[in-house]
């Protein structure tokens, strides 16, 4: 005989979990009692939401589906920021919740919350288990939704009443799973294929514009080959950082709202776009109407929907990115030329370089780029949202894919911290940081408690301008200078960590950052930095919302 | 921007319509029509939706109801060969001598069935494609309808045709 609760350890035993980040409450009791013989690694966070956004890293960092439990209600509704994260995102997560026994369910118990119903709109798919004899079978079914296709967080769900009947229960030798309605495609199209690359070969200007999706399917490989292999130059999105190495002749940086200036000018001249896991958003493409507008477009998704969503396109292929490309590779015939392409490409980055002011005043850019060179292209870069995640992505050099692990689609303030912890646990051989705003930090900040608690070694590099600093830019540039609500009084944040037991020290002047960074990474447990950044330094590039991604502002000058 | 009529296979299962309904409030597509019933094939329920939409708009509509991992398949029938039928009940003020004589004719020429009669007044049945039930209303309208109810459309492929899983 086995409980409910056992059967889901069991479960996630058998799905090969091995980390799980949680809080316990009043429902999730058996499921707590019985993890606590289990050999699965607990880590008890601090708010639930940080247990969502841990999972979720975790998964970013290793590929795997990361794994979330809360208790009913409150539990529950805190995951939710988290869940919607990983949605937006599609990073693969199975959140599990603790309900009210299905008795009471409906009757506003104590603790009690729709969750299926709050997280319908965020979660790829979910479940209310109703009988414990479902549940070896809807956890399986669950992991296999979450990491396959397009993937994403699937919530599950669990009555107390569920996890805590015993009944008679083997797990199937062959439980094969049979979802009608769910069949991705994985193989592109043979004749799309074919079309595409007679496009390519046609082409004079053709661009490859590459995002999240090329990481999630592990392509990165694939797609240095075929950019090589046709010397096509690419721009990836903020989620594509990584997928190609920062320094590759190639590579043109990022592009859109804070992309460098010559991968915007190339997205506007190409006359061939070859998009490949990314879904034109906004932030990337600026006015629509004029993004790619020379340009015949290719569009390589997983997921159907997103091909046409935005923007129209000549050929669309649904299929593996990974497998695509690689379909790609072996059937290019001979290379095609365009230097005089790339020459024009090259004079943009000769021209409209990314740099920063270096006067000695204590600039973020530069901080990044210290932390850049001293980690050379080991370590995990993990960002919070707002100016200190555009700095990075535009300052730090990625040279593999999932070294770089951020909330783009969501821009979740508090997500950087709570995902360090989850990336940690992905790849323990790894250094990893988290690069964050006084804003941001102080949205999860009780995880200091947690990081201590387990000794796990994130390193937090606060920038700290005492402002909601991408908030301020906006205002700054957009309403007069007026900063409603944007200023945050100074925070101790050495003093904050201390009284966790967590190590830290403050930085104010450029010649401090190396050694202070050195430091961080030296000291064995966590660490937190404190540097009192350029109250007012912006982001630049920039092109404000809804303007063509040619219209930068602060950008380099002819 | 047109009507089009989608027929839904998906596997009925608690909560398959709110994640339906869900999806086109949160993603701001607006619904015409719905309804649902099961249908031939077990554990299956068979959604008519009739939503208004450019054919960017429906498309986007029709693959994102695909991506529900309950929906088993989304077609768009409005440019085939189909029938389709939507039933109402009216209640109509039909007091006697003033004007009862003529909602029970006009209910005739209608082919509706009267399958309630009060003092003051008669409830009609009527199946037919949306154009014969809004004139009818339109019709009734005259004598004062105290009430009305419709369906939605169902829409069925003529001939042999079906719309169902391939799988």
């Amino acid at each position: 005989m086995k409980t409910g609760a056992k059967i889901l350890i069991e479960s996630l035993q058998r799905e090969g979990v091995e980390t799980l980040f949680g809080y316990p409450g009043g429902v999730v009791l058996p499921i707590y009692d019985e993890l606590f013989d289990s050999p699965l690694n607990h880590i008890l966070v601090r708010h639930e939401q940080a247990a969502a956004h841990a999972a979720d890293g975790y998964a970013r960092a290793s590929g795997k589906v990361g794994v979330c439990l809360a208790t009913s209600g409150p539990g529950a509704c805190n995951l939710v920021t988290g869940i919607a994260t990983a949605y937006m995102d599609s990073i693969p997560v199975v959140a599990l919740t603790g309900q009210v026994p299905t008795s009471l369910l409906g009757n506003d118990a104590f603790q009690e919350s729709d969750i299926t119903g709050i997280t319908l709109p965020v979660t790829k798919h979910n479940y209310l288990v109703k009988r414990t004899e479902d549940l070896g079978h809807v956890v399986k079914e669950a992991f296999y939704i979450s990491n396959t296709g397009r993937k994403g967080p699937v919530l599950i769900d669990l009555p107390k009443d569920v996890s805590t009947k015993e009944i008679e229960y083997e797990f199937p030798e062959n439980d094969e799973l049979v979802l009608r309605g769910y069949q991705p495609t994985y193989r592109g199209h043979a004749r799309q294929i074919e079309k595409a690359l007679e496009l390519i070969a046609l082409a004079e200007r053709p661009l490859i514009y590459a995002g999240g999706g090329v990481i999630s399917s592990d392509a990165s490989r694939e797609l240095v080959q075929f950019a090589e292999m046709l010397q096509i130059p690419v721009t990836t999105t903020l989620m594509g950082l990584g997928a190609i190495p920062c320094d590759h002749p190639l590579n043109l940086g990022m592009l859109g709202m804070h992309g460098t200036q010559y991968a915007n000018y190339a997205v506007t001249e190409c006359d061939l776009l070859f998009s490949v896991g990314v879904r034109f958003d906004d932030r990337v493409t600026g006015k629509i109407e004029t993004f790619a507008s020379r340009a015949q477009v290719i569009h390589v998704d997983i997921d159907p929907a997103e091909i046409g969503k935005n923007k129209k396109v000549d050929v669309p292929i649904v299929g593996d990115a990974k497998g695509v490309l690689a379909d790609m590779c072996a059937r290019i015939q001979k290379k095609a030329g365009y230097q005089n392409w790339i020459s024009r490409i090259n004079s943009w980055k000769q021209k409209y370089p990314m740099r920063f002011r270096e006067d000695g005043h204590l600039r973020p850019q530069m901080i990044i780029r210290e932390l850049s060179d001293l980690l050379a292209g080991e370590g995990i870069v993990v960002s919070e949202v707002g100016q200190n995640q555009m700095w990075t992505a535009q300052y730090f050099c990625f040279k593999k894919p999932r070294t770089w692990i951020t909330s783009g689609g969501l821009g979740t303030m508090g997500y950087g911290f709570p995902a360090a912890m989850g990336a940690h646990f992905a790849r323990p051989d790894q250094p990893v940081f988290d690069i964050a705003g006084d804003g941001s930090f102080q949205m999860n900040i009780q995880e200091l408690g947690t990081v201590s608690h387990n000794r796990i070694p994130v390193k937090v590099a606060v920038l700290n301008n005492m402002f909601l600093g991408m908030v301020r830019q906006w205002q700054e540039l957009f309403h007069n200078r007026r900063y409603s609500f944007t200023e945050l009084p100074p925070v101790d944040f050495v003093k904050i960590a201390n009284a966790y037991g967590v190590d830290g020290m403050r930085v104010d002047s450029p010649d401090q950052v190396r050694e202070a960074l050195k430091t961080a990474i030296e000291t064995e447990g966590p660490f937190v930095l404190d540097f009192r950044i350029e109250r007012e330094e912006n982001v630049f590039p920039m092109v404000p919302a809804g303007a063509a991604i040619n219209e930068m502002i602060g950008g380099c000058q002819e | 921007m047109k009507p089009h009529t989608l027929s839904v296979l998906v596997e009925n299962k608690a909560g398959v319509l709110s994640r339906v309904t869900g999806l086109f409030s949160r993603r701001g597509f607006n619904i015409e029509s719905l309804a649902v019933g099961t249908c031939e094939e077990p554990g299956m329920s068979r959604i008519t939706i009739v939503c208004i939409g450019d054919d960017a708009q429906i498309e986007q509509v029709m693959k994102q109801l695909n991506k529900l991992i309950e929906v088993i398949k989304v077609s768009d029938i409005s440019d085939m060969d189909r029938v389709e039928r939507e039933l109402a009940l009216i209640k109509v003020h039909a007091e006697p001598g003033s004007g009862r004589a003529e909602v029970m004719q006009i209910a005739t020429i209608f082919r509706a069935q009267i399958i309630d009669v009060g003092t003051k007044t008669v409830v009609l049945s009527v199946a037919g494609d949306t154009e014969k039930i809004d004139a009818l209303e339109t019709l009734l309208r005259q004598y004062g309808v105290k009430e009305f109810i419709r369906t939605g459309k169902i829409a069925l492929l003529r001939g042999s045709k079906t719309v169902k899983s391939s799988k």
